[in-house]
């Protein structure tokens, strides 16, 4: 027995009709338009000037030109030449990609629980975990600080990432995204004899994509410019983290602006690496979870 | 194939019960409907068959085995949801081996099983598409698919033609009535279409509120509806439903006329409701039960539907298609004695 069916049918009108014979573009558009790039400009100046100044002589750095009078690319071999800064390179890599990982693996569990079970003091604890978020950072180093202290991790890999290794946000965020995936899919997975674990990692998580990609790239970024809790947790230069350690170019007498914006610009490249892979997960996480960037 | 047994069957959320004591016998490969009315309880029944609901108290049978504290997965049953419930991030061919997952059969049993469904349903050439590729009826053929493939012990179909459009829908109807032909596996299909429980149906248990109004084939309850309710539910349009006063071996009616209904043994002057399908109801020019005018007309192609004011209570009938009265015209209905339902006024019940 075969079963026919309706085949789905192509679409026949032009699009490319439709871009032809669109409306006209009205005033108010050129507008926004206009107002849309001030605020671009606006918003890449700094990246234009810190790129500009690490081409500069420090003589030249606090000239506003964004063209350097005699362009040098002194300032890249210094800081590359420096071991340092492969160490501290390693380290951010090594800290925000770890960090990372573990918030797209626990967020995402602890939301799919909060989101997908129904459990004696589910909302209590969601409540709890979601006004962890009004506790601004500065307020709570220096818990972190004496917790680090009392176990021993000050000036180790572990105490820079432990604050951040799951995220109240993260888990917010996971939780709303699971929020839409339809309930009948996992227990169809039930029947098909699937325990809750690889209902999570089978069904679960493939259908939330854009919202692992949204949040992997915001603990990335966060944890890649961090800078309050490494500096505080952190002694020696060889456990810094890039930010951290552009900070050792300047002094109580002297500030190597070009050697901070070498360093700045050259630790934008993973970030830049990573937005390009995932700018379409991004922008979709983004507007699903209803945040702004 | 198996067998499955509700016994008093009870759900309760926190005060609010649901399911009133369910009593079920299901057969050996029996295509079974639950029909209702939204919140009457049949998804909720379906779920706890299903090990999806907690019982809150009573028995579900599968085989003979009493599988309340079994989890989904060992109760030997595939269920097909309303919405598909297909992976979209999946092929067609990993969606149907889905339910193999965990099956512990080779991988070549595996492979010839999944070629054989899709053989059966139509999918051969669809098995690298993705869910989002595929028409709707497609779509549900995917999730008939992935539940055939266990080869259960029974399918339970939870409003799976809900989603279709009215063509779609009768053609999924016709070829899951087709597909259990074939494979004879026990069925339990919950909607709330009455026309669905009617042309599938071995039998169709009709619920109302938690409680089982009336078990019986298509064709026993529509002619022998258990109450008011069911009279009302199967069959379209409804019954039309007339109260009255009994006495003497008629039914003088509340809104004027007098219908002879005999063969009853209620006590005179009984308060009764007096039943009539519109298709039992014959538009003529000659005398009959009711004489009235005709207010409005639904013309059906083969039949038209014609609703006569009488005495002040609105009746359909069904007419002739091609010759139907005319709009305004004084008609007459008439009805053979055998077509009549009498039911208590107060409890609903039938009572001829």
């Amino acid at each position: 027995m075969r079963m026919a069916d309706t085949p789905i049918q192509a679409p026949t009108q032009s699009l490319l009709a439709d871009r032809t014979t669109g409306p006209r573009r009205s005033h108010g558009q050129y507008i926004r338009w206009v107002l849309l790039m001030f605020g671009g400009i606006v918003m890449v100046m700094p990246i234009a000037y810190m790129l500009a100044t690490s081409f500069k002589y420090s003589f030249e750095v606090h000239t506003l030109s964004l063209i350097p009078q005699e362009p040098t690319l002194e300032n890249y071999l210094f800081v590359l030449e420096d071991g340092r800064f492969y160490t501290w390179f390693g380290n951010s890599l090594f800290i925000a990609t770890v960090t990372t990982l573990s918030n797209v693996l626990f967020d995402s569990l602890v939301g799919y629980a909060l989101c997908k079970f129904r459990f004696p003091g589910r909302y209590i604890f969601f409540i709890a975990v979601l006004s962890t978020l009004m506790i601004p950072t500065e307020m709570l180093v220096i818990p972190w600080y004496l917790m680090s202290s009392t176990l021993g991790w000050l000036d180790t890999s572990w105490g820079i990432m432990f604050p951040g290794l799951m995220t109240a946000f993260g888990t917010f965020l996971m939780k709303q995204f699971f929020e839409t995936v339809p309930d009948d899919f996992l227990e169809a997975a039930r029947i098909d004899g699937l325990n809750e674990l690889q209902i999570w990692w089978t069904v679960a998580m493939p259908l939330v994509k854009p919202a692992l990609a949204a949040l992997a790239i915001f603990v990335f970024l966060g944890n890649w410019t961090a800078f309050i809790w490494p500096l505080i947790v952190t002694t020696s230069q060889d456990m810094y983290t890039l930010p951290v350690g552009l900070t050792t170019f300047s002094d109580e007498v002297d500030v190597e602006w070009e050697l901070i914006m070498t360093g700045a610009a050259i630790s934008t490249i993973p970030t830049l690496i990573v937005f390009v892979i995932f700018q379409r997960f991004i922008i979709r996480g983004v507007v699903m979870a209803g945040l702004k960037g | 194939m198996a067998t499955l047994s509700l016994r008093n069957l009870v759900k309760t959320y926190g005060d609010t019960q649901v399911l009133h004591g369910i009593n079920l016998e299901i057969g050996s490969g029996e295509f079974v409907v639950l029909v209702g009315p939204s919140g009457c309880g049949k998804s909720t029944t379906l779920r706890m068959i299903a090990g999806l609901e907690e019982i809150t108290a009573g028995e579900v049978h599968i085989a003979g085995r009493v599988v309340n504290n079994l989890e989904p997965k060992d109760r030997d049953i595939a269920m097909v949801f309303q919405n598909y419930a297909i992976y979209p991030h999946m092929s067609v061919r990993k969606n149907i081996g889905f339910g193999l997952r965990t099956a512990k059969i080779s991988a070549k049993d595996k492979l010839g099983r999944l070629e054989e469904v899709a053989e059966i349903l139509g999918l051969g050439e669809l098995l690298d598409r993705k869910p989002s590729q595929l028409s709707g009826g497609q779509r549900q053929r995917v999730a008939i698919g992935r539940a055939m493939v266990r080869n259960p012990a029974a399918f339970l179909f939870d409003e799976p033609l809900s989603n279709l459009d009215a063509q779609l829908r009768t053609q999924m109807r016709l070829e899951i009535k087709k597909l259990h032909q074939r494979v004879g596996n026990t069925i339990v299909f919950v909607t709330h279409d009455q026309v669905e429980a009617m042309t599938m149906a071995d039998r169709i248990v009709i619920m109302k509120d938690g409680h089982i109004q009336q078990v019986g084939s298509p064709l026993d309850v529509f002619y022998n509806p258990a109450n008011m309710f069911v009279a009302q539910f199967i069959g379209a349009p409804s019954m039309n439903l007339m109260p009255g006063v009994w006495s003497n071996g008629a039914v003088s009616l509340d809104k004027g006329g007098l219908v002879p209904a005999t063969g009853v043994k209620i006590r005179q002057g009984a308060s009764v409701v007096l039943g009539l399908r519109p298709d039992d109801l014959r538009v003529t020019q000659e005398a009959g039960l009711f004489t009235g005018t005709v207010e409005v007309t639904e013309p059906l192609g083969s039949e038209t539907l014609v609703h006569v004011s009488a005495g002040g209570q609105e009746i359909i009938a069904k007419a002739a298609g091609k010759h139907p009265p005319v709009l305004g015209s004084s008609v007459h209905l008439t009805a053979s004695p055998d077509a009549l339902h009498l039911f208590d006024k107060n409890t609903g019940e039938a009572l001829l």
